[in-house]
């Protein structure tokens, strides 16, 4: 992720808005996921809509990593050392990373288990791995494993926007807020 | 972290909004003020990890799930590596099931239109241990995938009961817990299966009805019942509620229940199947508006209308250990469009059961089947 960067001290407006879908997205995933596994009666509602809905996460993802690539992103905070710039950077390579390979798994133990990778009605994804219960066993294991590392990167992340924004008080919620942050 | 406002000093201390976004000027917090802000901030982060664990069922020990579900079919059975935790005995079968479009009535799914479609399938005795030997009085199950044309799959499983003997899966899994073995007599308590009846009058009524079905004398001709209801849904968008069965060619035999051998349910099986093929009629039994769709205990009313809509022919069996069928999960809940889950408890529950089970098996080590491929080939 090699950000360019402008004087410009908020995100684009295509980036603040993909980062708020897809973050509901991902906690809606993250709360379903955890839940389904836990639940009896509730396990096929949740799952029937765990997997379209971990499909549109991966779609939504390549996106934005192209959006990012294309935008100009704004420069760190004066108050950020060059140590809290490299572990925000490296967060965002981690959270980018789990985003695109914890649905990849998903799709891929269900194709190593074969399942039908069913989205709605007849319509289902093809498998794109070889069918063997083994991968799957450890590809299963690897979407628990994921999603509670991409649990645990979000917390960190939030802990670390919610620490800049309420303590150093550098208004780093309002590079990525929603709405027009006034200049400065 | 180094406060780099420290001389512009503020007796007030609050957050300066004016100056937002940067605050680059704001007041510098006091010592009581920054103690808030990180408690605070250390509060929401454990909000939400603590949202998460109670989603996860972190706080309710007691609740029943798929894990503990599992559990207890294990401390029921013992661990039998790679072996599924219920109908662990089986054996695998092939065929296909030619559709005479009269279903298509009553769903739209592909498999109903007419034609051929291969099926895949297992049968098996119920219970967990995969080397039980052969009894009349055990359930005996069928598991069938279809594999629809345009890539859909339908999986069912079913038994030879005409009816479930638990309405829901508390009262399976409390069942569960009461047949478990006295470590002492090795038998299960006599008194936990009394009272688990006494409290389920729907099982007791239940057991009625199976008990006054003698069993066949083999797989090949008894009948197997889908027994949870099911919601069809056909081109016009009409729903009708269903449940199945598959009606054998074969003539019913009251089996003999003379000292046989081991193996003799599957051994007939075998030599059945390997001198003809081996065929059902399916047949969808059509509910009436009032018929219980959440409650697999309780027949429906006889008279229901009857719909053939096709016929499976099984002509090959093969030992677990070399048929795919092994590393199926013949969830109830693979279903084409056109098919969908009704109210059912068991449903999703069986869903969510037999996800673990198979997630489980998955991982463990494929020890030997009780039926292996040279006693299928002999
Ligand atoms: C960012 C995307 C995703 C997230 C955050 C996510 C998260 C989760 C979580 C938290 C669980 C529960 C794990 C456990 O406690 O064992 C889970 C299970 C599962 N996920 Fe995902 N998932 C994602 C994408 C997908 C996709 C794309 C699919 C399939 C197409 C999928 C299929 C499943 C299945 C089948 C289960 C387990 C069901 C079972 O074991 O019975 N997931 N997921
Ligand atoms: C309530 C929850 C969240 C808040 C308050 C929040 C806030 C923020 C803020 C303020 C930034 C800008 C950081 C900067 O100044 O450099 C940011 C960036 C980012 N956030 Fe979040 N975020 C939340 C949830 C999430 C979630 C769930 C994810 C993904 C799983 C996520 C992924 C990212 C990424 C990848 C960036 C880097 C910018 C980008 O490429 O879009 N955030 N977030
Ligand atoms: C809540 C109720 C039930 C529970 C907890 C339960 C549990 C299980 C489990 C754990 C397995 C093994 C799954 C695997 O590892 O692949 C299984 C298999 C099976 N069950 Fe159930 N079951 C329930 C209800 C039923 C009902 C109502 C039927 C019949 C209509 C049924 C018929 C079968 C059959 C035929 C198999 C074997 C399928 C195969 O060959 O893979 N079960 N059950």
């Amino acid at each position: 992720m090699n950000a360019r960067t402008t004087n410009r001290q908020q995100f684009t407006g295509s980036m603040r808005l993909l980062h708020w879908l897809m973050a509901a997205l991902v906690l809606a995933m993250l709360g379903i996921g955890i839940a389904m596994v836990a639940s009896l009666g509730d396990y096929h509602r949740l799952v029937s809509i765990h997997r379209p809905l971990g499909i549109l996460i991966l779609i939504l993802v390549v996106i934005r990593f192209v959006n990012r690539c294309l935008s100009s992103l704004p420069p760190f905070p004066a108050t950020m050392s060059p140590q809290e710039r490299f572990a925000a950077h490296a967060s965002e390579v981690l959270l980018y990373t789990l985003l695109l390979v914890e649905p990849l798994v998903g799709w891929g133990m269900l194709s190593a288990a074969r399942y039908p990778i069913v989205l709605f009605g007849s319509l289902h994804l093809f498998p794109i791995l070889p069918h063997s219960v083994t991968l799957y066993a450890v590809l299963r294991r690897t979407h628990t494993f994921l999603a509670y590392l991409l649990f645990l990167a979000f917390v960190a992340h939030f802990g670390a926007v919610l620490f800049h924004t309420l303590f150093v008080r550098d208004g780093m919620l309002s590079r990525m807020a929603p709405w027009r942050a006034r200049a400065r | 972290m180094a406060n780099q406002n420290a001389k512009t000093t503020n007796e007030n201390g609050e957050l300066l909004n004016e100056t937002a976004p940067m605050e680059k000027h704001s007041a510098p917090l006091t010592a009581g003020n920054m103690f808030a802000r990180l408690a605070g901030i250390g509060c929401l982060l454990l909000g939400v990890v603590g949202a998460f664990l109670y989603l996860g069922g972190w706080f309710s020990p007691q609740k029943l799930t798929p894990a503990r579900f599992v559990d207890e079919f294990e401390r029921v059975s013992g661990i039998h590596s790679g072996f599924r935790h219920n109908h662990a005995k089986g054996v695998s079968v092939r065929g296909f099931f030619d559709s005479n479009g009269q279903g298509t009535r009553l769903s739209k799914a592909v498999v109903f239109q007419n034609g051929r479609v291969p099926v895949i399938g297992r049968f098996s005795l119920g219970g967990g241990d995969p080397h039980v030997p052969d009894a009349l009085s055990t359930v005996r199950g069928l598991g069938l995938q279809f594999s629809l044309p345009d890539g859909e799959q339908w999986r069912t499983a079913m038994i030879n009961l005409p009816v479930f003997p638990f309405k829901d899966p508390q009262a399976f899994y409390d069942n569960l817990v009461a047949s478990q073995l006295d470590p002492n007599t090795h038998q299960p308590d006599p008194a936990k299966g009394t009272a688990f009846l006494a409290s389920h009058p729907e099982t007791a009524r239940a057991l009625t009805i199976i008990k006054s079905h003698a069993p066949s004398s083999g797989f090949d001709n008894t009948a197997y019942y889908s027994l949870n209801a099911f919601r069809f849904v056909n081109a016009d968008g009409a729903s009708t509620y269903v449940r199945w069965t598959l009606t054998p060619v074969q003539p019913y035999e009251t089996g003999t229940g003379a000292s046989q051998n081991k193996d003799f349910l599957f051994d007939g099986l075998i030599a059945s199947i390997q001198q003809h093929p081996l065929q059902w009629h399916l047949v969808m039994t059509v509910a009436q508006p009032g018929d219980p769709t959440d409650n697999a205990t309780i027949p429906w009313p006889e008279g229901r209308e009857q719909v053939d809509v096709g016929t499976l022919t099984l002509d090959s069996v093969e030992s677990e250990e070399t048929s795919p069928a092994r590393d199926i999960n013949f969830d109830p809940l693979v279903l084409p469009a056109g098919m969908a889950p009704s109210n059912d408890p068991l449903l999703s529950a069986r869903s969510a059961v037999y996800s673990q089970s198979f997630t489980r098996r998955a991982g463990e080590t494929k020890e030997p089947s009780e039926i292996t491929p040279s006693e299928v080939r002999k």
